[in-house]
């Protein structure tokens, strides 16, 4: 089995699925209809995502997962997406902010993924990136409006700030699995994608009437599976008819 | 806690149509009503292009002037191509 | 659906006078089988009634997104879980067509918005039963949707140009709905014993439920007449519920599950089924409020309503901003 590719995989896939699955909690709770139906057109890209995605993981490993079986049973520490998908949604500012910062990043990974070497990888990611370029548009949008709107939703967006800032980093990691797999052409390190993002997000932040933090300590290890108190229980709530009934379809 | 404007939504559902009255929406601003008008009227890839209008710049004939509007032209039967009865020979023009 | 006329007053309603001769002109256009539009003359009464069964519609279709969502996070599989998001995400899209449509009316939707949150207007009373196992979402496809669909079909030829639109859109979108839903229960139904006792009890608890969707019976729907004459209702609530429990049975075989009434046969000689009484002293309870989850389900709209009051002021405010620099 080809491990980095296997991981990297499972790091994309998980992050979609998670994101995708705290998307889910909105539905009926948005602050009119229209954003409902919004929030959840992000949720169904990020899902249809995750599929192909974790699919393509299971093909790679070669022992018959799916993509279900993947998202379903298995536990929290197996997980690689990123610290701030599993952040609880909190009020639309925090949910606004986190989907302005990961399609951004997503959108570039995305990208660049669609001239990888791996042709699935890249026949996925020219797929995702038209959705996740959508995301970071109507992500951005909100974060101006909201920055810029009134004095009660300016500090609420400077709490959001304060609240996914730390995991910026996390967002970010390159580690030795990814690393070898942009040796070998299939992914472009994380790392190379950094600038771009920083730049749109000083101009987003700009319109915003938002400052750019200073530096945090961050909170990293979410590629690794060492992951927040939060991801154990999306996953409790996520996987539990699987769990409870093992040789049962759906 | 009032709730946000009303907007007019238009779409072209394939290249070489019109634009067509799809029906409304709520937003604060044009870029939102866009975005509204997408995520509620082509969710099963009904477009290729949307329109939004602010309802309230929407100037419509009055219904009870109908008569003096629409009637005249019922009169000019001349405008049709039916009206003109040709030669066999040239009819399908 | 939910298209039934749930307050009946017309005891509290002002009486107003209307202009004889416009009163004919309208009733001759529809018994025409003209549209009504907008800014055409209207009656009164008229205007009133379908405001109110049009908001009522509307409020239906929002708030019937919620036992569904009580699911969404927990949908056992990956596709099963877009399914029902892209489902439910239909029913928001259907309320706010029917908003729309009502606000052509003069009512805004904000009015509309604030009368269900004060309790003054009603919504289907199916919505606030609980859903207690997954298989409820394939029964809710299946019924609610399938009862729901059974009314709104007629209602693509109603009179009202603006509603009689977004049903034509509504029922484009329906028959997914229940094939979902129906789509589901088959799994179950041919997977493990507790798949199938899931799938068993969902029925025996949205049956009743769902046949009480059709409304009151029609010696207690005192404006029938008027709605049927106006083309605000097609069919009796009687005629329907009949269509619906003829078209269902044998549904319910096919999947191997028994329906909930020992009185439930097919008759020949009326060549339809003859099916038990409906417990109305529950219905009428469920209407005024006193569903299972009713409390639930209203607390909610108003938290998700009030929890948004913020953002869309900050979204006006930013808009007032932006024309004010352009203006500059
Ligand atoms: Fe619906
Ligand atoms: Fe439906």
């Amino acid at each position: 089995m080809d491990k980095p590719l296997f991981n990297a995989l499972l790091q994309m896939g998980d992050d979609s699925l998670v994101l995708g699955q705290r998307l889910c909690e909105w539905s009926g709770k948005a602050p009119t209809i229209e954003v409902d139906l919004s929030l959840s057109n992000l949720a169904l890209d990020l899902i249809g995502q995750a599929t192909m995605l974790l699919d393509y993981a299971g093909q790679v490993e070669g022992e018959g997962r799916d993509a279900d079986r993947l998202a379903f049973h298995r536990d929290a520490e197996l997980f690689r997406n990123s610290l701030m998908v599993e952040q609880p949604n909190g009020d639309f500012a925090r949910t606004v902010m986190r989907h302005f910062f990961f399609a951004t990043y997503a959108s570039a990974l995305y990208e660049a993924l669609s001239k990888s070497s791996d042709e699935t990888l890249a026949a996925i990611a020219a797929k995702a990136v038209k959705e996740l370029r959508y995301h970071s548009e109507y992500a951005a949008e909100w974060v101006v409006r909201l920055g810029d709107g009134t004095e009660e939703s300016h500090s609420r967006m400077v709490k959001a700030l304060d609240w996914h800032w730390r995991f910026i980093d996390d967002l970010f990691e390159d580690d030795a699995d990814w690393a070898e797999l942009a040796e070998r052409g299939i992914v472009p390190l994380r790392a190379t994608l950094r600038g771009n993002f920083g730049k749109r997000v000083a101009q987003v932040f700009g319109e915003a009437t938002l400052e750019v933090p200073g530096e945090v300590w961050p909170l990293t290890g979410g590629r690794q599976g060492r992951h927040s108190e939060h991801l154990s229980l999306v996953l409790a709530e996520m996987q539990v008819l699987p769990r409870a009934h093992p040789a049962a379809t759906w | 806690m009032s709730d946000w404007q009303l907007w007019e939504v238009f779409i072209r559902t394939k290249g070489g149509l019109d634009h067509r009255h799809a029906g409304s929406i709520h937003a604060a601003d044009a870029e939102m009503a866009l975005r509204h008008a997408r995520d509620t009227y082509t969710r099963r890839m009904e477009g290729v292009s949307v329109w939004v209008v602010r309802s309230a710049d929407i100037v419509a004939s009055d219904p009870g002037e109908a008569g003096e509007l629409f009637e005249p032209a019922e009169s000019k039967i001349y405008r049709h191509p039916t009206f003109y009865q040709l030669p066999e020979a040239v009819n399908h023009m | 659906m939910y298209t039934t006329e749930l307050d009946k007053s017309p005891a509290g309603q002002p009486v107003t006078i209307e202009d004889p001769e416009l009163l004919a002109k309208f009733e001759a256009r529809v018994a025409a089988d003209d549209f009504i539009e907008p800014k055409d003359w209207m009656p009164e009464a008229y205007r009133r009634t379908l405001v109110r069964q049009i908001s009522q519609h509307a409020h239906s279709e929002i708030v019937g997104m919620l036992p569904e969502g009580n699911w969404l996070t927990r949908a056992p599989s990956l596709k099963r879980k877009a399914i029902l998001l892209a489902k439910i995400q239909d029913e928001g899209g259907h309320g706010l067509y029917l908003y729309c449509a009502a606000e052509t009316l003069g009512t805004s939707r904000e009015e509309m918005i604030d009368a269900l949150h004060s309790g003054k207007a009603k919504y289907s009373t199916i919505f606030n039963y609980p859903t207690l196992n997954w298989a409820d979402i394939g029964a809710i496809g299946w019924l609610v949707d399938g009862a729901a669909i059974m009314n709104q079909v007629p209602l693509q030829r109603t009179s009202y140009g603006p509603y009689a639109r977004a049903m034509v859109r509504i029922c484009k979108e329906e028959s997914f709905h229940q094939r979902q839903g129906y789509d589901l229960l088959l799994e179950m139904v041919n997977g493990t014993p507790e798949q199938k006792a899931m799938a068993q009890d969902a029925l025996n608890r949205w049956w009743w439920p769902a046949l009480m969707m059709f409304g009151p019976p029609d010696e207690n729907s005192p404006n029938t007449a008027q709605s049927l004459r106006w083309r605000i209702k097609r069919e009796t609530n009687d005629e329907l519920r009949q269509k619906f429990v003829d078209a269902t049975v044998p549904q319910a075989d096919l999947l191997g599950l028994s329906v909930p009434d020992p009185d439930l046969k097919w008759n020949e000689e009326r060549g339809h089924y003859d099916f038990g009484e409906i417990d109305w002293a529950e219905f009428y309870a469920v209407v005024k409020g006193q569903g299972p989850v009713a409390q639930e389900r209203m607390s909610e709209r108003r938290a998700a309503w009030d929890d948004g009051a913020w953002v869309r002021d900050a979204a006006d405010a930013h808009a007032a901003k932006h024309a004010a620099r352009a203006a500059a």
